[in-house]
This record gives structure tokens, C-alpha cells and sequence, in this order.
């Protein structure tokens, strides 16, 4: 996807966080920081989440936290935190690398979700996602 | 045959889970059409079955469409097993 729809400065790794809100919040304001996002956008995030349930996590160890379009996408992006330690999200589901998604429409989006499944779907680069200590290291498992 | 992958919003996790599961479709050469649907309105709407995360499925199950929980949403073989169930 190169860096139009990953860029650089969206990536941290190595994140230590409190709990899940801590995380989606670090994963919700590198999409504030690129500009994808106005900030009204993180709270729905976790706002999602506290509503639906933890129904986010995409793979085992991987959540996608996002919020609808209309909750402030100004432009279409993904941001990825790697935590140093994991957080629980729900009893026993516990999380280490956050996708924050911001999506235009339900339509514009999916080349970053077919990005999104690739990495996940294949066991290696799954498991390079997780273990990811440098900004580099996600570049890389995303430029696959 | 019609399948619906349910998310919280519907567009999200529920749009990965229908790419894994066309691509699975179409490897099998079986027609289907795979819908998203939010979480809200999976519970009236009709289909043959319903794919969707742990939490959603526990609170769907007991309707008259088979619910399966889904733990990777992009894992083909996961969801390839889910399938065969109808298929």
C-alpha cells in the first residue's frame, strides 16, 4: 500500500499503556495527528467499543478500532500501535497491536481492509506485526 | 445461498470477514452472495447463515440462521470450515 495509506509518522511501537482505553486513545490520536480525523472521532471510538463490546478484535491479539464516518473522517487513513505489554480488552482477549481505521464510506476503504487482511491472514506476518519494536519493522510487515 | 458477515457497524470487520469469505467461495466455485449488516438489524435479517465475532454470536444464536463465531476474520481456512457447515 506504500506510504499514501501507511504513512511513517502513524506507526509507533513499543507503546506502554494502562489499559484498552489508554491504547485506543494513542491508536485514535495518531489518526488526529496525520489529519484523518477531527478529535471528536477518538472519543467515538471508545465509545463504539464500550457499546458493542470488544467486537474489534479481528485475529487473536489484533484490534481495529474505529468509529463511523460521520463521527469525523476527514480523510481516509490507518494508524498501528504496537503495545509492550498487552492489554485485556474483555476477559481473556487480551490485545498487543491496534489498527485504527478511519474509513470515508462504507465502499473507499477497501483497499486498506484487503492491506489489513493480508497482514493478518498469513501466520508470519502476523506474528512480525506482534513482535514489531521499531516503526520500521511495520513498514515492512505492511509492505508486503 | 445467502450469507451475512455481521459487525457492530457494519462496515469494518464484517467488510473483511466478506472478502475472506468470497475468496473462500470462489475457490470452491460455489455461488453465494455474501452481505454486511450491522449488528443491530442481523437479528431479522434473513439468511442461510450468519458469520460474526464471539461476542455478537453468542447474543445471536438461538434464531432460526446458524450463527459461527469467527476468531480470525481473514483466516480462509477458519472460515472455510465455517462455511462447509452449509455448504
Amino acid at each position: 500500500m506504500g506510504e499514501k495509506l501507511l504513512s511513517q509518522s502513524a506507526i509507533r511501537s513499543r507503546v506502554s499503556v494502562g489499559d484498552w482505553e489508554e491504547a485506543v486513545r494513542v491508536c485514535g490520536q495518531l489518526l488526529v495527528d496525520e489529519g484523518y480525523v477531527e478529535s471528536s472521532y477518538v472519543e467515538a471510538m471508545i465509545n463504539n467499543i464500550n457499546e458493542l463490546g470488544p467486537y474489534m478484535i479481528i485475529a487473536p491479539g489484533v484490534a481495529l478500532p474505529h468509529a463511523r464516518p460521520e463521527d469525523g473522517v476527514i480523510q481516509e487513513g490507518i494508524s498501528v500501535v504496537v503495545l509492550q505489554d498487552s492489554v485485556e480488552f474483555d476477559s481473556g482477549k487480551d490485545v498487543n497491536v491496534l489498527i485504527g481505521l478511519a474509513a470515508k464510506n462504507k465502499e473507499s476503504h477497501i483497499e486498506l481492509l484487503q492491506k489489513i487482511a493480508k497482514v493478518i491472514s498469513q501466520e508470519e506476518t502476523l506474528h512480525q506485526l506482534k513482535q514489531a519494536t521499531t516503526t520500521a519493522d511495520v513498514l515492512q510487515v505492511f509492505k508486503i | 445461498m445467502k450469507i451475512l458477515a455481521v459487525c457492530g457497524m457494519g462496515f469494518g470487520s464484517s467488510m473483511m470477514l466478506k472478502m475472506t469469505a468470497e475468496k473462500v467461495l470462489k475457490e470452491k466455485g460455489v455461488k453465494a452472495d455474501v452481505e454486511t449488516t450491522d449488528f443491530s438489524t442481523a437479528s431479522s435479517a434473513d439468511a442461510d447463515l450468519i458469520l460474526t465475532n464471539e461476542e455478537f454470536a453468542r447474543q445471536l444464536e438461538g434464531g432460526k440462521t446458524k450463527v459461527i463465531a469467527i476468531k480470525n476474520i481473514s483466516d480462509a481456512n477458519e472460515v472455510e470450515e465455517a462455511l462447509s457447515e452449509v455448504l
